[in-house]
């Protein structure tokens, strides 16, 4: 098959098209920077909703997402919310026992605040209950792991020792709240780990007897027999059996449901919907942005018609003339995109470590992939109008 | 020196749809023009003229006949041939809406010769002192918004020839000029012309422009209805007519 004839080297009519192209863009810079910078807003806006997507996302999941585990198991009909699941030592200690299951741990859940007696504003947050040495426990990143499942001891989150200002050694005052009365709990910080955020919240690690014991709970409660993990988090002798140890847990223990790590996170609640909330923003950002570009570069070349129709009459080939037209839309978008991120950058740089605002590198990334492509996307129109241009009728010849 | 015919054209025609039916825009014109030779079209406006240049110039295609430019056919060419034609073989200047706006007037002409990827020291060098010869000396590096339009014209005569194009076309080139300043552009064109040995073709309206030209071309509704020839039989059709 024959391709449409371009009777010249490809490299001459780029050279000519770049040449048009950057002339035209440095005659004009006013106009050109113009654009730029509305892409430049375009991405501040992109970049933005992305990063509240990954800080918010993260908030979310940080700590489930960071386990080293396999599988998390849930009280069936529990929907998979680690909240609205309970498992008794019996279920637990039976799960212990299926083939493939290499560990175990409990995870106990419930809120409560870190209070200061020097007038600060209370802490809120996640108090979560963890065995010893079992999946479900963090690593500290400074100090040392738990030792025993009773101590007054609690490991910090990143979150919760910037939020906090707690350092290893220091006690931490936990208010919660049992039958009416407030209780606070002095606990000696041993460890932090790095971010482990759980449900919104900086969260505190406590070995869970201790958790039952100081926890929020009603006045029934009190004194009531052991503490109820809300989910166990599995490790797995061979992670890539997931589906067959899955198989097994449902078959012989009752009344459980079991989910991956992935599945879980999906679980979490309000997550699917506050991200795909995000990500439709994002595109329609971008959507927005397609359209921004397009019509302003069809404005520019309805009024370039003459100007196209002169370098075409005097022999610039309709490949030069749209590969011009490519080059601009490019250029502009890669400068209105790099002002943009660093216009992102500068602006970050202010935010105070509670919003959840997260540059993820991947994530940023793909979304300057993304709004590089918008610009010679949102160009297409305008460009296959300047291909069309014919140079007799621009030159207002013939009528 | 014996010079050959660049152009020739066979009975050319161009049909247009009007409201009033079918009309010969140009009605089966066959013309010879030399290389070295100056020839201008005149004729009343709606004669055709810009019609019968734009065919020339590879810009519209006729609705039949032949124009053979230094012997090869142009009107079975598919568009991106004729787009190479023009860029190599064809130099022209319209009525108005000449240059590239963001180009400067040496940018405008060097840019013919970018097109063909000829651009040099030496070309350049050749482009200022085409420029230099049309007056053109002080204002090399401005922008076309910072000329007047017969300074444009100017420039797009220098684009026209810098490429060493077998056929010059030019459009009605003296319509924004003052009288003293037309006679002197087109002096200068048809000495260029005569010097390069181009074939050139001039429309005009202004009859006493052709005094520089070797021969005169006259239609009238479409059609060639006379031809003058040598230095006399011009000067004598340039008084005939003025009164
Ligand atoms: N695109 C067109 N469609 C229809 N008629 C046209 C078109 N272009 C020119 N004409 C007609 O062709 C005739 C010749 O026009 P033109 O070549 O512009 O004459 P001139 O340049 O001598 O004034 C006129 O009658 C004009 O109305
Ligand atoms: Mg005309």
């Amino acid at each position: 098959m024959k391709k449409p004839t371009i009777n010249e080297p490809i490299s001459d009519f780029v050279t000519i098209s770049g040449y048009l192209a950057v002339k035209e863009l440095l005659r004009n810079k006013g106009r050109f920077f113009l654009i730029s910078l509305v892409i430049a807003l375009i991405t501040l806006l992109v970049l933005f909703i992305a990063a509240l997507g990954e800080g918010l996302g993260n908030g979310n999941r940080e700590y489930i997402s960071k386990l080293d585990a396999d599988l998390v198991v849930f009280q069936a009909k529990s929907d998979k919310v680690i909240a609205s699941s309970r498992l008794g030592n019996n279920r637990i200690a039976a799960i212990r026992r299926i083939d493939g299951v290499a560990d175990a741990g409990g995870l106990f859940t419930s809120n409560a605040a870190v209070v200061f007696f020097n007038g600060n504003e209370p802490v809120k947050i996640a108090l979560l209950g963890i065995e010893p040495g079992k999946p479900g426990e963090p690593k500290v990143l400074q100090g040392k792991q738990f030792r025993k499942n009773l101590a007054d001891e609690v490991i910090l989150d990143k979150n919760t020792a910037l939020r906090t200002k707690l350092k290893i050694g220091d006690t931490a005052i936990i208010r919660t709240t049992q039958g009416e009365k407030d209780k606070f709990f002095e606990m000696v910080v041993v460890g932090i780990t790095d971010g482990q955020q759980y449900g919104l919240q900086p969260s505190i690690f406590i070995p869970y007897q201790t958790w039952d014991n100081i926890r929020s709970k009603s006045a029934a409660e009190i004194g009531s027999g052991n503490p109820v993990a809300n989910v166990v988090i599995l490790k797995l002798t061979d992670p890539k059996a997931a589906d067959e140890v899955t198989a097994r847990l449902i078959a012989k223990v009752d009344n459980i449901e079991v989910a991956t790590i992935d599945e879980s996170i999906k679980a979490l609640p309000g997550y699917t919907a506050q991200q795909s909330t995000l990500s439709t923003q994002g595109a329609f950002t971008l959507i927005i942005g397609i359209l921004v570009i397009g019509g302003f570069f069809q404005i520019q070349v309805l009024q370039k018609v003459s100007q196209i129709g002169v370098l075409k009459a005097i022999g610039t080939s309709t490949p030069a003339v749209a590969v011009a037209s490519i080059i601009q839309i490019v250029l502009v978008t890669i400068v209105g995109v790099f002002i943009g991120a660093f216009l992102t950058f500068l602006l970050s740089l202010s935010f105070p470590p509670t919003v959840p605002i997260v540059f993820n590198g991947g994530t940023s990334a793909l979304a300057v992939v993304a709004l590089i492509i918008i610009g010679p996307l949102g160009g297409l129109v305008s460009i296959n109008y300047a291909a069309r241009i014919e140079p007799l009728k621009a030159l207002g010849l013939s009528s | 020196m014996t010079s050959t015919i660049a152009l020739e054209t066979r009975n050319i025609i161009k049909t247009y749809q009007s409201d009033s039916g079918l009309i010969n825009a140009v009605d089966d014109v066959s013309i010879q023009v030399r290389s070295g030779e100056f020839v201008a079209l005149v004729g009343p406006s709606g004669s055709g003229k810009t019609t019968m240049l734009s065919i020339l110039a590879a810009l519209l295609k006729q609705t039949s006949g032949q124009i053979l430019l230094d012997g090869v056919e142009l009107s079975d060419m598919p568009e991106s041939e004729r787009v190479k034609i023009r860029r190599e073989k064809i130099g022209f200047t319209f009525q108005s809406n000449n240059m590239v706006p963001f180009l400067s007037a040496l940018e405008n002409v060097e840019l013919m010769l970018r097109l063909n990827n000829r651009l040099d020291k030496v070309g350049k060098l050749r482009a200022q002192e085409l420029l230099a010869r049309l007056g053109l000396a002080e204002r090399m590096h401005n922008l076309p918004g910072q000329m007047s339009g017969g300074q444009q014209q100017r420039v797009a005569i220098a684009r026209a020839l810098i490429h060493n194009p077998s056929l010059v076309l030019a459009d009605e080139p003296t319509a924004s000029l003052d009288t003293e300043r037309a006679f002197q552009v087109v002096e200068t064109f048809a000495n260029l012309i005569h010097e390069q040995n181009r074939a050139g073709i001039i429309v005009t309206h202004d009859l006493r422009m052709c005094e520089y030209v070797d021969r005169v071309l006259q239609m009238q509704d479409g059609k060639l209805v006379k031809e003058y020839t040598g230095k006399s039989e011009i000067l004598e059709f340039i008084n005939g007519t003025r009164h």
